[in-house]
């Protein structure tokens, strides 16, 4: 269906609009090629690799450095030695570079923290180097992940290009059912439609049931999403999102869009700046394919090792017994998962031989988290917790796995070794499905710890 | 340790065969992501935890044949890196991760999408990788696939992304 008034050749998905944005176009076909300027371009521990490959180039100045974000938190506080010369690496580049995004040890993962700053604004385009980078679009921009040696190149050039993708569009209606999470949307969709089931694609959701999902909660759906091999996700952007932002951006000078130095005015007036700024699809574009899911039908899911898409209902699982649970990431370390994590093991104790460990995606979630008291109540549920960062996602440290050790996780990937040793196996739910696993000494579901 | 072969020039080797989504922790593990990024480190860890023989069996312009999916998973350039310098000319599959096909193509290592030569070539066979004829040979065999654009093979004659970038830089 075409708006009235409008040809339908002008009729475009989100990922059109965003490049044809980034791009300095005016309308782009899917497939089509751009040199797409990022309004953000991210890089975390990985930055002195990435200083290694620009110094190939023989600039004195990077092109872009007021456009530059980096972090420190794939391994923070550094574990060796090596990785700690890494770190002076990356602040020796930050500081002869002047990149004002800088992000030290223990402020949080990446994807949390530029939310959180409000560097990363509705309809921008970020490219990062990480492949969570999709993660974005919880807040209407487009984020893709790339390689080292196209941020290097993105450091010099200020471009790099860009294929405009087919989109799917996913509509959501419904309610979440009790202990139902986006984790488990994510993972029914995963599981539906395979780990390539949104290849090369732009991933765009839509639908009633969004304006009920917690900011929390669209975060973790849209940042899973590059399980399933999308380019970036999207949701639509609303109220929620603009204040969110508009608070975070009054407390820091100078960031208000359209307003050069100047600060920003009242938070309803910074609001309406964002709103302007925000990119939204038009009715009738044209999606290669379109699927419709109820919320309410969806259950707590656990995926199995080694695949994300190996998921069943927790519970037809068979038993799994657990050595460790694990709550973190730039999927599930936000408040609003500390929260279910409280809500289902305050009061009751991890299981003999089954060990907590949980890292806060931020330094803001940690504040949060212990001013509401849930530290203490988790550390005498018998929980330990990690500095602010990617803690043992990937391996690096804070709770790597031994041969033969099984781990539930709040993560995003359950590939072999990934944790640490390749003997290790890995099965990933939601927070609560987590934290009653870590109670029962085994994989279940939170309703029988909780009730 | 083997290093790269020129893949612009038809090469020869022999065929690994692995499955359907095979992700860059696998490829190259994410313990080594901030402590190994030069070649010469990441090649010896090529495959480490999909095959931990691979390493030592790989010669110069081998290619790996693998399914769905390859390449998924995090966006570690190493895992393009580690395979070319342990030689690998080419992945073929059914179909890549989206950051490691870029990753490949920007470091040299071919990344083609052919599914009739993942359908019939079986582990151990010898072939041959021509990219200017957009053709893989195999015995009597030869499996077309779709010729890269002007763009990415000039970009893989120039020696990959950086090289290229450092060309068109100096050209200003």
């Amino acid at each position: 269906m075409t708006e009235v008034g409008r040809p339908a050749d002008m009729v475009r998905t989100f990922a059109q609009k965003a490049l044809a944005r980034a791009s300095g176009q005016k309308a782009l076909a899917v497939g089509e090629i751009v040199d797409a300027r990022p309004d953000i371009a991210l890089s975390h521990d990985n930055t002195a690799a990435i200083a290694e490959i620009w110094r190939q180039f023989g600039q004195k100045r990077v092109a872009i450095p007021e456009r530059m974000a980096v972090t420190l938190d794939h391994a923070v506080p550094a574990p060796t030695v090596r990785h700690a010369q890494n770190h002076v690496e990356v602040r020796a580049f930050v500081a002869e570079q002047g990149i004002g995004h800088f992000f030290e040890v223990g402020r949080g993962i990446c994807h949390q923290v530029l939310s959180e700053e409000a560097v990363v604004l509705p309809g921008d385009l970020i490219l990062g180097s990480d492949s969570h980078t999709p993660h974005f679009g919880w807040l209407g921009a487009f984020g893709a992940g790339v390689g080292r040696s196209e941020m290097a190149v993105l450091w010099a050039t200020g471009e790099l290009w860009l294929r405009v993708p087919e989109s799917i569009r996913i509509r959501l209606e419904g309610a979440l059912g009790e202990w139902v999470t986006t984790k488990d949307v994510a993972l029914t969709l995963i599981g539906d439609l395979g780990a390539d089931g949104a290849l090369y694609r732009s991933v765009e959701f839509e639908g009633p049931a969004i304006a009920s999902l917690s900011l929390d909660s669209r975060a973790a759906l849209v940042n899973m999403m590059a399980e399933m091999g999308a380019k970036n996700a999207y949701m639509p952007p609303d109220e929620d999102v603009f204040r969110y932002l508009a608070e975070r951006l009054l407390t820091r000078p100078g960031r208000c869009p359209g307003r050069g130095a100047e600060p920003c005015e009242t938070p309803g007036e910074v609001a309406v700046r964002l709103r302007r700024r925000a990119l939204y699809p038009d009715a009738g574009a044209a999606y290669a394919a379109e699927h419709l899911l109820d919320l309410s039908s969806v259950k707590p899911q656990v995926a199995r090792p080694h695949q994300v898409d190996d998921t069943v209902d927790v519970a037809e699982l068979e038993s799994v017994r657990v050595d460790q649970a694990f709550i973190g990431t730039c999927t599930n370390g936000r408040l609003e998962d500390l929260g279910a994590v409280h809500r289902v093991m305050a009061g009751r104790r991890t299981a003999r031989g089954t060990r907590m460990v949980i890292v806060p995606a931020s330094s803001e979630v940690w504040n949060e988290a212990l001013a509401r008291g849930w530290v203490a109540d988790l550390a005498a549920s018998g929980a330990v917790f990690g500095t602010p960062g990617c803690g043992p996602c990937m391996g690096n440290h804070l709770g790597v796995l031994a041969p033969g050790e099984v781990c539930i996780s709040s993560a995003n990937r359950n590939f072999q070794g990934r944790m640490g040793d390749r003997g290790a196996t890995i099965y990933l739910a939601s927070p609560a499905v987590v934290a009653a696993s870590a109670v029962a000494g085994r994989i279940v579901h939170p309703r029988e710890v909780v009730e | 340790m083997n290093g790269p072969v020129d893949v612009a020039q038809p090469f020869h080797g022999r065929v690994f065969r692995y499955g359907d989504h095979v992700n860059t922790d696998v490829i190259f593990p994410g313990r080594y992501t901030y402590t190994k990024s030069r070649p010469e480190e990441v090649a010896p860890h090529a495959l480490e935890d999909l095959d931990p023989t691979f390493v030592e069996r790989v010669r110069p312009g081998d290619v790996i044949v693998a399914g769905w999916n390859w390449g998924c998973g995090s966006s570690r350039e190493q895992a393009a890196v580690c395979l070319r310098y342990s030689g690998v000319g080419a992945v073929i599959a059914r179909s890549f991760g989206r950051i490691f096909y870029r990753n490949a193509l920007n470091n040299g290592l071919l990344a083609i999408l052919c599914p009739e030569a993942v359908d019939s070539l079986e582990e151990g066979a010898e072939v041959e990788v021509d990219l200017e004829a957009s053709v893989i040979r195999c015995g009597e065999a030869a499996y077309g696939f779709s010729p890269f654009s002007p763009a990415v093979r000039s970009m893989i004659a120039a020696g990959g992304l950086i090289e290229q970038t450092k060309r068109r830089l100096a050209a200003g």
